[in-house]
């Protein structure tokens, strides 16, 4: 039987993957974050850690979407995809490899629990997919495990609900608990922490908020299961809204309890705060990362 | 079968979004206003259409049904405007790719603070949230 191992958050911001390309992720500015992210490099290696297929939740920031077609929930079913053209060209890394039979199975029983999953079985991926991958694999020929890609709309307005993000985690754990095939599979959520690209607010930052966030992923994910939209706006800019992504990985991990393994928390990267984290459901017993906490002071 | 739905009131949830300082919600109203600024945008994910609108912007831009005002906010790399005419950051996120600029160069734009003012609020945690939460409520 598939099981879900772990949860992992992650930025996806571009600036990322320019660093790594551009041969500056070692240099003052950039320097940290890789660092933040040496601890979950490490634990994925470690024997037992390294997942069979992950789950990536993220957005497409108008890349395999256009304004012709806006799916709130789609799940990519595609024996590959390819990485998006973006307006500098494909990021160079190697494609992302599916698992057509997990991701079917996945959005068949989605949409027999009620979600109404929009299949995906050619798609491009962006940054919001690829950046995650390259901070927590870095930089190999090949990825080393399968990826099911499942973009989620943020951009425009309704997203989903915080609350149907987290109830749709619980169906994506259903399901992989029902596939036959013995996998390890990890659920990761990615974008956020507080963030604003646009306008005169643009480049607010809400530490307090972003650690409250965090905790509460943790202890009490009823409180962020109820948070409204106006809150994200207000409280961690208009692009902070990409947490309610990190429920739906939230949800997947069960509703018996999390073990935070590792937490990662640094401003700034670009125009965001940037949050990483590893989760693991009670009673999968992986043991942490030798650093747990790397958070700016 | 379930528990009672609690509805959202869909004009209430949208009236809210005005009440946040210097912010534009992408709501229904503003993705109908720029889809053709936006879908203007998209096409320069090939290179080909880079090529092309950087060899001629007003040109290109010709091409496609968009508000002159829209037209001068591109050719101004105005984003503020861009923004106003329903443009997403998202979308304009292909126009300052291929001129070779980031999002930290875009945000910051947007602002009225130079880049290195912008690049030094965000070391310094950036900007805060006091005060910019709400209009009406002044916090």
């Amino acid at each position: 039987m598939a099981r879900i191992t772990a949860g992992i958050t992650s930025s996806h911001i571009p600036a990322l993957g320019a660093a790594i390309q551009t041969g500056t992720s070692g240099n003052d500015y950039w320097g940290p974050v890789f660092k933040g992210y040496e601890p979950i490099k490490e634990w994925i290696q470690q024997p037992g850690n390294m997942p069979d297929v992950v789950i990536l939740v993220y957005n497409d920031h108008a890349s395999a979407f256009d304004m012709n077609i806006i799916p709130t929930f789609a799940i990519g079913c595609a024996e590959s995809f390819k990485s998006a053209d973006e307006g500098w060209g494909p990021r160079p890394v190697p494609d992302v490899i599916g698992d057509p039979d997990l991701a079917w199975h996945i959005a068949q029983s989605l949409i027999l629990d009620e979600f109404d999953m929009t299949i995906m079985n050619q798609m491009d991926v962006d940054h919001g997919c690829t950046v995650p991958l390259s901070m927590i694999f870095g930089e190999p020929d090949k990825w080393p495990c399968k990826v099911i890609p499942f973009p989620v709309n943020v951009v425009t307005y309704p997203p989903p609900s915080g609350n149907r993000c987290y109830s749709l985690g619980e169906s994506i754990r259903a399901a992989v608990e029902s596939y036959p095939e013995d996998l390890n599979v990890q659920v990761w959520g990615t974008g956020g922490m507080s963030h604003q690209l646009q306008g005169p607010r643009a480049g607010l930052i809400n530490k307090d908020f972003d650690l409250a966030f965090i905790r509460d992923l943790i202890e009490d994910p009823e409180r962020l299961r109820k948070m409204p939209h106006i809150e994200y706006l207000r409280e961690a800019g208009s692009e902070g809204i990409e947490l309610v992504m990190w429920l739906i990985m939230r949800g997947a991990l069960g509703d018996k309890g999390v073990e935070e393994l590792y937490r990662f928390y640094h401003i700034p990267a670009s125009n965001t705060a940037l949050g990483a984290l590893i989760l693991q459901p009670e009673g999968i017993g992986a043991a942490p990362p030798s650093v747990r906490e790397q958070v700016d002071a | 079968m379930s528990d009672k739905k609690e509805r959202i009131d869909i004009h209430e949830y949208l009236a809210e979004f005005d009440d946040i300082p210097g912010t534009r919600v992408f709501t229904a109203k503003r993705a109908r206003q720029g889809y053709h600024l936006n879908q203007f945008a998209m096409s320069l994910m090939k290179a080909e259409n880079r090529e092309r609108f950087l060899a001629d912007e007003r040109a290109y831009l010709d091409e496609w049904q968009i508000s002159e005002a829209a037209k001068q906010a591109v050719l101004n790399r105005d984003y503020n405007a861009m923004i106003d005419e329903g443009g997403n950051i998202y979308f304009l996120s292909k126009l300052f790719s291929t001129d070779k600029k980031s999002f930290q160069f875009a945000a910051g734009s947007m602002t009225g603070m130079t880049q290195e003012e912008y690049a030094e609020m965000m070391l310094k945690g950036g900007r805060s949230p006091q005060g910019q939460r709400s209009i009406k409520g002044g916090y």
